[in-house]
């Protein structure tokens, strides 16, 4: 299956929306936001991120990969799903 | 500051002036609340062996009550270390022994269950601990892995799904709760205060219970390095073996420095990367001072943001709706 980066940056923001922010409108984030200087997400929310990428795309994440680049924005969230469903 | 000034020394305390300040402010504070002593709970550790001793400068050794409280995973010198502190400054104390009280709530039973979920050989007679990676290598987000031990010694590391995390911590935290309970009970039975144990370090980054060991009336070395409740010590005369104990959260069945599972550093660099980053120093100043790079010192300034980002809920009172102004300033 071949992953459209538009559709799992949306699935994404929905996640943020609902989990992080409890239904608040992500308002002002950007794709390219650090999460954790934003504060959105801290590293409980690193796990739950973890455990989304696996339920949604059935990616797993190896400890090495638990690295800002791929888990602390949107994009680079999006970016290592693409990578690892490829 | 000049980075020919950065050292060790600039922990270096007047501890006589310290202990006299803080038995007076201890002393007033009682006072002030209409309580006649303080309890303190003994690990056997270091901060709670000064706190003890200062108690027992401020009020007097008569105005002090000892709690030794060890359960199935302490360690099997944290009795004798405890009970060396009560008997050495000379204030009554008794032993609580915890394990029934968490058999039955089950904390026991709850942190295998979800030690089990990760590690599913996991049974009885394995020892188990959690640890965080270590800052200084690992450049990424920290997540907990879970250590287990087999009775033949054969040892198992993985990475805990959240889950899993979450409930080992949840019911490790009956521990420090339990033993609050405890206290709150002996305090309430003999008007007394408790305390509480945290020095600077664990105070700022949260790493304390919270209604567990974060729970007190009066923290005496909340605002202190660790490496000065150790100049306290010696100041004090606590017993050398209690200061020469390493640091221990004394909480796992495993063996586990504060280091691996909370800490990123041993607590005398640790001390001089938060007095360093509360004091504006470059990274590469501090670096200097303890043996690092200038980058490592830089992931641990950051690791302390994100630790007081992270638990700052722990220091925050409940959130009323609306300020009840009559009892402001009580």
């Amino acid at each position: 299956m071949t992953l459209i980066e538009s559709e799992v940056k949306a699935k994404l923001k929905t996640f943020i929306a609902k989990n992080f922010l409890l239904g608040k409108d992500p308002g002002s984030l950007k794709d390219g936001d650090s999460f954790l200087d934003t504060g959105i997400v801290d590293s409980t929310g690193v796990l739950e991120f973890v455990a989304f990428l696996q339920e949604t795309w059935s990616v797993e994440t190896a400890d090495d990969e638990l690295t800002m680049e791929n888990f602390d924005s949107i994009n680079n969230l999006a970016g290592f799903v693409l990578k690892k469903a490829a | 500051m000049a980075s020919a000034v950065f050292s060790k020394d600039v922990l270096k305390l007047d501890c006589a002036a310290e202990v006299a300040k803080i038995s007076g402010i201890m002393q007033e504070y009682a006072q002030k609340c209409r309580k006649r002593g303080v309890v303190v709970a003994l690990s056997g550790g270091i901060d709670s062996s000064v706190t003890a001793a200062l108690s027992v400068v401020a009020l007097g050794s008569e105005r002090v009550f000892g709690l030794h409280m060890p359960e199935r995973d302490s360690s099997g010198e944290t009795l004798g270390l405890s009970q060396s502190i009560s008997t050495h400054f000379g204030f009554a104390s008794i032993v609580e022994e915890l394990t029934p009280i968490l058999e039955s709530v089950g904390c026991y039973a709850r942190r295998d269950e979800a030690i089990r979920s990760a590690i599913p050989e996991y049974g009885p007679g394995w020892k188990s601990k959690i640890v965080l990676p270590n800052v200084i290598e690992h450049v990424g987000f920290n997540f907990y892995s879970v250590v287990a031990q087999s009775p033949n010694g054969e040892q198992i590391k993985k990475r805990l799904p959240l889950e899993a995390y979450l409930q080992i911590v949840a019911a490790t935290n009956f521990k420090q709760r339990v033993r609050k309970m405890l206290e709150y009970y002996h305090a309430d039975r003999l008007n007394h205060l408790t305390t509480g144990t945290p020095n600077r370090l664990e105070y700022d980054q949260g790493f304390f219970v919270k209604l567990g060991d974060g729970a007190a009336d009066i923290k005496p070395i909340a605002h202190l390095y660790k490496s000065q409740v150790y100049q306290l010590a010696e100041h004090l005369g606590v017993p050398v073996e209690v200061r020469k104990r390493p640091p221990t959260t004394d909480t796992y069945s495993l063996s586990q420095g504060q280091d691996e599972f909370y800490f990123s550093l041993p607590y005398d660099q640790m001390d001089l990367c938060l007095y360093g980053k509360n004091h504006g120093v470059a990274t590469g100043v501090v670096a200097e001072a303890i043996g690092l790079t200038a980058e490592q010192v830089g992931r641990v300034y950051k690791d302390i943001d994100v630790k007081r980002r992270s638990t700052q809920y722990l220091h925050l009172k409940p959130k009323l709706m609306e300020d009840v102004s009559e009892l402001t300033g009580v």
